[in-house]
């Protein structure tokens, strides 16, 4: 199938870091197909001949489909940079932002000393005066000793201000449980972020989220926490050809149906659409149908979405990896109850959670204090009364 | 406790009044010593130990500065008066400190401080009532009654707050800096950040986090500590081991000024000025200075300090009758005309007061306006789609 033809890299693949053998490879295929087979140009969903979109869904893993879309907002914009530390010369700590460093250079990507407090005040400070940076918390718990400088320096600037001092930034960096790296590198930050007004909260799943997500976030003119999971960063997952696109985006604040379902819905956020999905699939064999809604934005919280499903199947499951207490599945459930929601509830809501402990370091009792398949049917069951209730 | 402002008055003798000054070649201008209002830290060079300085100048500095006294006094009465609610930390004594960074500094640099930011704010395009406006949480105020005694910001005029914790403003303020050299042309010389901060404040690690970054990275950054010797009620002796806040940069270059002294800080400050300007990184710099009031109004001032000092600080080293003499010695002014200057300023500050007294207070509507942007540009609203209130049913939904 080799063409003697040479084929120009589209540019856009590049920037998805796919290997451009890869890429030239795929082309020759194509085009050998297309003359193998002379019917519509649209053969196989493949549309080629130097259009943009020369190629149809993807498979990349979540780390690319980030980097990709950070490349791509650092080309866009020249105010927009990225801090953190070991993002340059060490190619991310878990190597997001692998190669960046080598195209933007020192001004761009910027390695930090281990303090956050300062590098996240550092960066709030150059948001106000024509930077859009992109903060990198190798891992969100460290987050938390900058913690003052993002609420009260970042998501409060607007609004004490009376207008008047806005603050583009984007804050990131993997969030929640990993695989054994025991209690102060596995809690969620969900809940303590997405408390507070003024600052955005997103969650991304899918490379298709990650992506629209981060170059959501990056084009806000408002402080943006993104939170990661870093058991997704090397998960390989298709990325539609509308998503490659340079400019997609998903909005801020609305929720996507991740599968639609008619008796309950499992409303979630992040790795675990992963986990809803799966247990849609086992309640499927037993003649339930699973709603699945990715919330993706956890503040603004898509109240229209969270509403119209729990009227629509009138059993609701919350799954969520964080502590239960004040968590955003007790959000939830207060919305159902001072809603109309609650006159459309054919039972309680159930909560699927983390355990309500700091986390253990042993794979049993790791595994233990997190949600697993079983519990989500227990819950779905419990729900759709299909178990009783112990 | 007096002996620590001994201690400070001994060793920057410049607070002794002046013992020369030299007409110029034209009648309205003067020069000024200045021996003895600097030491410096790591440092080859120094400021000038003269200043020159005409008449029209040292009566603007004047006149600014005996309104923002005046600014000061009537916060304290009107807050007295519970026309002011909150926290509110006043500057009278300090005064010469920001009136002599401002006259070294442009207006393309970058201007943080902490809390204690009345005058700042009035002299970074403010005006009495639209400070004053927003103590008593009037819709016209600097923050439109939002913000209150802490939280002013102007960003025209490259000031960015008035922050409410303590040290915050420091980091931030390292990224103002960040943001002058990122936008400058490579080799030229950049605009400066300052982030002015008190001896409370000075053992945060945050500032040592910042300062790290801005000599590693040369950032054209001033860390300016007014150290005025209390952080609320605790004297330096008892909170610092260390009170040579102006050496604390370990290898950064410091200069310690006398901030009594309005033109030794604004000589002081342009010596800093252009040190950091030119790609030589981040400098520290020590003003030394002392606040009438106490921390806040809830502080009396007096249950951590004796009145003796205070009353010793106002007769000898008060930065306003510092600034009168310096007029009337230099023959610019005598004694009457400044008399009348500072009745004609009390009445112009009555005036700004019952201005914003007239001022209506924030519709209800404000309270869910500024809570995101739409585009960055002042007084853009993006709604959140909902927001809870105490009551759910009072609660806001966005407009489509």
């Amino acid at each position: 199938l080799r063409s003697t033809t040479h084929y120009e890299i589209p540019k856009r693949a590049l920037s998805l870091h796919i290997p451009d053998h890869f890429v030239t490879d795929l082309i020759m295929f194509a085009s050998a197909l297309r003359t193998a087979l002379p019917t519509s140009r649209r053969f196989a969903g493949l549309s080629i001949q130097g259009s943009k979109r020369t190629l149809a869904t993807v498979e990349l893993s979540v780390r690319d489909a980030i980097n990709a879309a950070l490349d791509e907002e650092m080309e866009r914009d020249d105010g927009v940079y990225i801090i953190g530390e070991e993002v340059a010369q060490y190619q991310g700590a878990y190597k997001v932002t692998k190669g960046l460093y080598q195209k933007y250079g020192d001004k761009r990507v910027i390695d930090t000393p281990i303090t956050e407090m300062g590098f996240t005040g550092l960066a709030i400070g150059s948001s106000f005066k024509g930077c859009r940076p992109i903060v990198e918390f190798m891992t969100i718990n460290f987050a938390m000793q900058a913690i003052d400088q993002i609420v009260n320096s970042a998501a409060k600037q607007y609004y004490m201000s009376g207008g008047t001092l806005s603050c583009p930034i984007v804050f990131r960096g993997p969030n929640g449980n990993s695989a054994g790296v025991a209690a102060q590198h596995s809690q969620c930050f969900a809940s303590w972020y997405s408390h507070c007004p003024g600052l955005k909260v997103v969650m991304p799943y899918d490379c298709e989220d990650y992506k629209g997500l981060t170059k959501a976030a990056i084009r806000d003119e408002n402080p943006v926490m993104i939170l990661e999971h870093e058991l997704m960063y090397g998960v390989t997952m298709p990325l539609s050809d509308e998503a490659q696109d340079k400019d997609f985006v998903i909005p801020i604040g609305k929720a996507k149906t991740q599968l639609e379902g008619t008796d309950v819905s499992v409303i979630t956020f992040g790795k675990n659409v992963g986990l809803a999905l799966e247990a849609a699939e086992v309640m499927a064999t037993k003649g339930v149908s699973v709603e699945v809604i990715n919330l993706r934005s956890l503040r603004p919280l898509d109240l229209d979405a969270i509403l119209a499903t729990a009227k629509k199947t009138g059993r609701v499951v919350t799954l969520e990896s964080g502590w239960p207490q004040n968590g955003i599945g007790a959000e939830i459930a207060a919305i159902l109850m001072e809603t109309d929601a609650f006159n459309y509830l054919d039972a309680p809501m159930e909560r699927v959670t983390g355990a309500d402990i700091p986390m253990p370091y042993a794979l049993e009792l790791e595994n233990a204090a997190l949600p697993q398949l079983s519990d989500v049917i227990a819950a779905i069951e419990r729900t759709t009364y299909r178990k009783l209730a112990a | 406790m007096l002996s620590s402002i001994y201690r400070a008055t001994t060793r920057l003798s410049s607070t002794k009044w002046l013992a020369t000054t030299t007409r110029g070649m034209a009648s309205d201008s003067a020069t000024f010593d200045l021996t003895g209002s600097f030491e410096t830290y790591n440092l080859d060079n120094a400021p000038n130990n003269t200043i020159e300085a005409t008449r029209d100048d040292l009566m603007h500095k004047f006149k600014t500065m005996y309104t923002m006294r005046r600014m000061e006094i009537t916060c304290d009465n009107e807050y007295k008066a519970k026309n002011i609610r909150g926290f509110c930390h006043l500057y009278d004594g300090q005064e010469a400190v920001a009136m002599g960074i401002q006259s070294a500094l442009t207006q393309e640099d970058s201007w943080i401080t902490s809390y204690r930011c009345h005058c700042t704010a009035l002299l970074r395009g403010g005006t009495v009532s639209r400070v004053v406006g927003e103590l008593f949480a009037r819709a016209n105020g600097y923050s439109k009654g939002k913000g209150g005694s802490m939280h002013f910001y102007n960003k025209e005029h490259n000031f960015y707050g008035g922050a409410g914790i303590v040290g915050a403003q420091v980091p931030v303020g390292t990224g103002l800096a960040f943001a002058n050299k990122y936008h400058a042309a490579p080799g030229e010389p950049m605009n400066v950040a300052i982030a002015c901060y008190g001896d409370g404040a000075a053992n945060q690690g945050q500032i040592w986090e910042s300062a790290n970054m801005a000599s590693l990275w040369k950032l054209p950054m001033i860390f300016c500590i007014e150290n005025n010797q209390y952080g609320m009620g605790t004297s330096i002796d008892r909170h610092s081991s260390h009170s040579d806040y102006y050496q604390m940069g370990n290898h950064i270059p410091g200069i310690r000024i006398d901030g009594m002294n309005v033109l030794a800080v604004q000589e002081g400050m342009r010596f800093v000025r252009d040190f950091t300007s030119n790609g030589n990184g981040p400098m520290y710099v020590e003003m030394m200075t002392y606040r009438y009031h106490g921390h806040s109004m809830s502080d009396p001032g007096t249950t951590y300090r004796n009145r003796e000092e205070i009353a010793f600080t106002r007769s000898t080293r008060d930065p306003l009758e510092f600034i009168k003499k310096t007029l009337v010695d230099a023959g610019f002014a005598d004694a009457e005309e400044l008399k009348s200057i500072e009745k004609q300023i009390r009445k112009e500050v009555q005036a700004e007061v019952l201005k914003a007294k007239e001022w209506p207070h924030p519709e209800k509507e404000s309270m869910f306006k500024d809570i995101f942007t739409k585009d960055g540009t002042s007084d853009s609203q993006e709604f959140p789609p909902f927001i809870r209130m105490p009551d759910y049913e009072k609660s806001f939904y966005a407009p489509n």
